[in-house]
């Protein structure tokens, strides 16, 4: 903090055009709380963090089974159909547990909104960290994926991180709206686990997207995880897959309108949180 | 010496809905909407004025208030029960905005509106002291610098890595407040903190927060002790219905209190169920303190027995259910608890009344808090000043001691004096 005496001026009904720099002086909070959500998933668990490694892999092994063995979907080029499900399932339980994550996250920390003064987005933002963490665990899963199958990605791999900077805003954006809706409205505790689950069948997280009717594509790629996905398994499956520009295209519009929306609504929300939470 | 706050014209309103639902469901929102818009395009086309939702008020929790607090200032707030210190608190600390007015606060500003906000049961104390330090706006190093210090403060270095939720609520609560005792921000605010814990370590808080006011800080505390408030406040401030209805030193103020404390809540009626003490498990319908004689009527005398009565809706089923009552004095000081017979409970609606003999406590105002618990020591709900009341001196047998007889309590003890032996006179 500053050692000079600041001023903190509040006035009725005006935004504090602070906030940023308030966020930015709060930053530590924001890894304390993460650390905080870290530590507390694992307590009192026998294998602690493996979870976040058996969780992917149980899934892609099911997911291996009954759609490539029973029923018989084609993979992507050459890649086995093992791999390109799990480069699916990254991004796909990373945005799934983040943005479940993030509308929970303000009910949960209830007392703390209604106590104590801080920037209320690094809430949210924190418990998409905890996700961030989990991902990055399952990666490693990915690279013992990668030896056991003998399969090598190329130079792409190196826009991995650019992509997972797509899924964070694609899992933000929502997130944050529905974190600020639900204050207000609790509806939104039903409608999130609905659109994660429905979510899975429109997202290309079991087949590839090129499986898609042409005339379908465009409005396909309207959904914001489908550019992420199709990202990953552009970056990771070594040209084996053709990438969509116009579908990129639509869904990183999506996406980022998407993350102006729930930015804009949590600001002007968060302002009467602790009034009606 | 420069000014540390300066507030103009603060109020704050709030939207109380008369809905018995705890929060809004969209469905609601919707509907009323649709409703209010049908209404309004009829109101519209008679040519009338757009009537107001009746389903919502306007309820001002602050209204007008100009305050300013010079640097170094230990200021206490007081007042009633809903009398707005809380909201003027939770503007200050920035967790609810201001409706209208402007708020100039020069430093670093730190809260501490309840002890041990952000622990989570599941960390150690150690985790739960970096944890809620953070929360509180102390960096990392400030942190490292001051850990052992906390530690001593709290007296708890055996379990620092025993998960809190083993604590005792003594531990528990002295670790929350030695976080929050090293701070180090310009303007600390305070709300009720000292009520917790043994008295010892109340004693040892209170001291915490003189050092804190000589080391040139300043302090906003709200309290209902007034005795705390008098030792620790240069300054004092009441609020009433919002506004501020007295300031000046700490003693004026108390003084005020005081005599608004004459008009006392003796019987209380909630028809809502919205706007009734309770949660899930206890609702109050009413609550009163009347003789309880009834040739007695009027004032309540030092001499009158009198009953302490509550009616309420308890929704749960219990072996041993049991109320508890507690009398202070205005400034906070506990005379006396006391607690039910245990019994069971089915969900219905209750009446239950105890019962003060006369002659027990001395002239005054005092306030009642009621309790309610179940097997031994499940805790379901606390009705903090639910009721207050004044006893009235009784006039004394002529040629008695005139002045106002201290004491916490007024017995009528008996007394007896017989001659035993005749002196010559001098």
């Amino acid at each position: 903090m500053d050692s000079g005496v600041q001023e903190i001026v509040i006035r009725a009904g005006q935004t504090d055009a602070r906030y940023w720099r308030d966020l930015w002086s709060y930053r530590e909070l924001l890894w304390f709380l993460s650390w905080r959500d870290v530590l507390v998933r694992y307590k009192q668990t026998v294998i602690g963090i493996a979870w976040a490694l058996i969780r992917p892999f149980l899934t892609m092994i099911i997911f291996t089974i009954v759609f490539s063995v029973v029923a018989r979907m084609p993979s992507e080029g050459n890649a086995p159909y093992s791999i390109m499900v799990f480069v699916g399932l990254l991004p796909w339980f990373f945005f799934t547990g983040a943005f479940s994550q993030a509308s929970n996250s303000l009910l949960e920390n209830e007392r703390m909104i209604t106590k104590i003064y801080f920037p209320r987005i690094l809430i949210p933002l924190s418990s998409i960290l905890v996700i961030l963490f989990d991902f990055l665990v399952a990666l490693l899963l990915l690279i013992g994926l990668f030896l056991w199958f003998g399969f090598s990605p190329d130079w792409r791999a190196v826009c991995v991180p650019l992509f997972m900077a797509l899924g964070l805003s694609a899992a933000l954006g929502p997130g944050l709206l529905t974190a600020a809706l639900n204050v207000r409205f609790r509806d939104f505790r039903y409608v999130v686990p609905f659109i994660v689950q429905i979510g899975l069948y429109v997202s290309p997280v079991i087949y590839s997207s090129s499986l898609v009717p042409e005339a379908w594509r465009l409005a396909y790629s309207l959904n914001p995880m489908v550019g992420v996905i199709d990202g990953f398994r552009w970056a990771l499956l070594a040209g084996e897959f053709s990438f969509y520009w116009p579908g990129f295209v639509a869904s990183l519009a999506v996406n980022l309108a998407l993350l102006l929306a729930g930015v804009l609504y949590f600001r002007r929300a968060e302002r009467s949180f602790s009034d009606v939470i | 010496m420069g000014i540390a706050i300066r507030a103009e014209n603060v109020s704050k309103s709030y939207t109380i809905s008369h809905q018995q639902q705890p929060y809004l469901l969209l469905r609601d929102v919707m509907a009323s909407g649709a409703r209010n818009f049908a209404r309004g395009a009829l109101d519209v086309i008679r040519g009338r004025n757009r009537a107001r939702s009746s389903a919502q008020e306007e309820f001002w929790a602050l209204k007008g208030i100009d305050l300013e607090v010079n640097d170094g200032e230990r200021i206490g707030i007081i007042g009633r029960n809903g009398a707005g210190k809380s909201t003027l608190l939770k503007i200050l600390s920035r967790t609810t905005e201001p409706t209208t007015g402007e708020i100039r606060i020069r430093g670093r500003i730190a809260s501490l509106l309840e002890v041990g906000t952000g622990f989570h049961p599941e960390l150690t104390g150690r985790e739960n002291v970096f944890l809620n330090a953070a929360i509180l706006g102390m960096t990392r190093q400030e942190i490292h610098r001051r850990f052992d210090e906390i530690v001593a403060f709290a007296e708890v270095e055996r379990f620092l890595d025993t998960p809190v939720k083993r604590y005792s609520s003594g531990m528990y609560v002295r670790l929350a407040f030695a976080v929050a005792a090293h701070l180090d921000p310009e303007i600390l605010i305070i709300d009720e903190v000292l009520s917790v814990g043994d008295a010892q370590f109340q004693k040892k808080c209170l001291g915490r927060m003189e050092q804190v006011g000589r080391e040139g800080r300043t302090v906003i505390f709200v309290s209902h002790s007034m005795q705390t408030v008098l030792s620790l406040c240069s300054r004092g401030i009441l609020l009433d219905g919002g506004r501020i209805v007295a300031a000046g030193s700490a003693h004026d103020a108390v003084t005020a209190y005081r005599e608004l404390g004459a008009s006392n809540q003796i019987d209380r009626t909630w028809l809502l169920p919205g706007q009734a003490p309770g949660n899930e498990w206890i609702r109050l319908r009413s609550a009163c303190i009347r003789p309880a004689s009834t040739v007695a009527s009027g004032q309540l005398t030092i001499r009158t027995p009198f009953c302490v009565e509550v009616v309420y809706d308890a929704n749960l089923r219990a072996e041993a259910f049991f109320l508890g009552v507690r009398v202070r004095t205005d400034y906070g000081d506990i005379i006396f608890a006391s607690g039910s017979i245990p019994m069971p409970i089915e969900p219905g609606t209750y009446h239950s009344e105890c019962t003060v003999p006369g002659d027990l406590l001395n002239d005054g105002v005092y306030v009642v808090d009621v309790s309610f618990a179940r097997d031994g020591t499940v805790p379901l709900f606390r009705a903090e000043e639910l009721l207050s009341f004044e006893i009235h001196d009784v006039e004394r047998a002529s040629g008695a001691w005139l002045g106002k007889i201290p004491g916490a309590v007024r017995p009528r003890l008996k007394w007896e004096t017989e001659r035993l032996s005749v002196s010559a006179p001098a």
